[in-house]
């Protein structure tokens, strides 16, 4: 609480407007409709490469057209999970100590495990 | 964090059983949450058993019969007795809804009747609305202009009316918000759907000139963006409104203006 000791609408009024919100909302469409065909093709990609061989799944990764849907799944899945729950902590963490910490936290995280994710790939693809 | 179970003091343990003063020839059983500050301790659910050949046909009439026949220190608001002034808001057979338009044959078996859900109770069915009228306070509930007044009054097209109608008729008894899962939790800081559907019923106006002040101010991940678009309010609303699409226009808005 912003402010305490005043009541009704003066504590409304206190409290204000962020003036923000509507940048988050709409990045979390736009990347709820990028994921849809994104998931649909990474799905169907695994089902096909189930049995491949470590060379033969290297070499389908090498392709530009696989690096790169695969970079944009990642960048999309992890900036999506990272603002849903995002939501999720912000509604049920209350406590001001541990919901700065976990924000905290899930940012660091999902920019650490996206980072890891694009240098595996690009590991892999660019040494084929 | 959010406490899944209720607090101790909070739990609602069994109370009386309040038999008519006449043999009932079609009885029914009403289980009533009660709690009063006098007394004190945890809340109990009083059971009144009701003669219905002998009452009224809707909730709020069986609960008068109550409490002028049975129980008098039974507490609830009550006003008009026709769904227009949104006093006997209360929950319902697990709904939140009004107690005069919520008829005894809708409900199966015994008709349980709690105070909205969430909110500090007064009394009985009694809860505290002065957080609730401060955030409607909030989002100025009235016509706001920079144009000087017209010599007769601002005129308005059939057209232009037409999109105040489904927000117009709401009448603020507080069901929607506290039917909400958003509210129960972040209720200090997230307006609710009530509030909000306020809130658009003054920007669809086309007489208002505030529109872009009103966005401003309802721009906040809190105030306007708990709504995760849940629509309890929506099946809960005892006039058939809909507020969450009241919320999703204003969110639309907040995005057009940007593009």
């Amino acid at each position: 609480m912003v402010a305490t000791g005043r009541y009704g609408v003066a504590r409304l009024k206190a409290q204000g407007s962020a003036r923000s919100g509507a940048e988050h909302w709409w990045r979390q469409r736009l990347t709820a409709l990028a994921n849809i065909p994104l998931v649909i093709w990474f799905v169907v990609s695994a089902v096909s490469l189930s049995g491949a061989s470590y060379e033969e799944v290297r070499a389908w990764l090498g392709g530009l057209f696989n690096t790169t849907m695969m970079l944009l799944l990642i960048v999309s899945v992890f900036a999506h999970a990272r603002m849903g729950i995002q939501v999720v902590i912000e509604d049920y963490v209350h406590a001001r100590a541990a919901k700065l910490a976990a924000l905290v936290a899930l940012d660091l995280a999902t920019a650490a495990l996206a980072t890891a994710c694009i240098v595996a790939v690009l590991t892999v693809s660019l040494r084929s | 964090m959010v406490a899944i179970a209720l607090p101790r003091n909070s739990r609602v343990e069994p109370g009386q059983r309040h038999e008519p003063p006449r043999p009932a020839k079609r009885p029914r059983e009403f289980k009533v949450y009660r709690w009063s500050p006098e007394r004190g301790g945890n809340p109990r659910l009083d059971t009144f058993v009701v003669d219905l050949d002998d009452c009224g046909p809707m909730v709020l009439d069986a609960l008068i019969k109550i409490k002028s026949e049975i129980d008098s220190t039974l507490t609830f608001r009550r006003s008009c007795r026709e769904g227009i002034c949104g006093s006997c808001a209360m929950n319902i057979d697990g709904h939140n809804t009004l107690a005069c338009t919520k008829a005894i044959e809708d409900v199966q078996g015994p008709v349980a009747v709690y105070p909205l859900p969430h909110m500090q109770v007064v009394k009985d069915l009694v809860v505290d609305f002065e957080h609730f009228w401060a955030q409607y306070e909030s989002i100025q509930p009235w016509l706001k202009n920079y144009t000087p007044a017209p010599a007769k009054e601002r005129r308005q097209s059939p057209e232009e009316r037409s999109k105040l109608d489904g927000l117009y008729e709401c009448i603020l008894c507080a069901c929607c918000s506290t039917s909400c899962p958003s509210y129960w939790w972040n209720g200090d800081r997230y307006l609710g759907p009530a509030a909000l559907l306020q809130a658009y019923r003054w920007i669809a106006d086309s007489r208002d000139e505030a529109t872009a002040e009103r966005l401003d101010e309802l721009e906040d991940p809190f105030k306007l963006y708990r709504c995760h678009t849940i629509m309890n309010c929506t099946n809960t609303c005892p006039k058939g409104l809909n507020p969450a699409k009241a919320i999703a226009e204003i969110k639309k808005l907040i995005v057009e203006r940007r593009l």
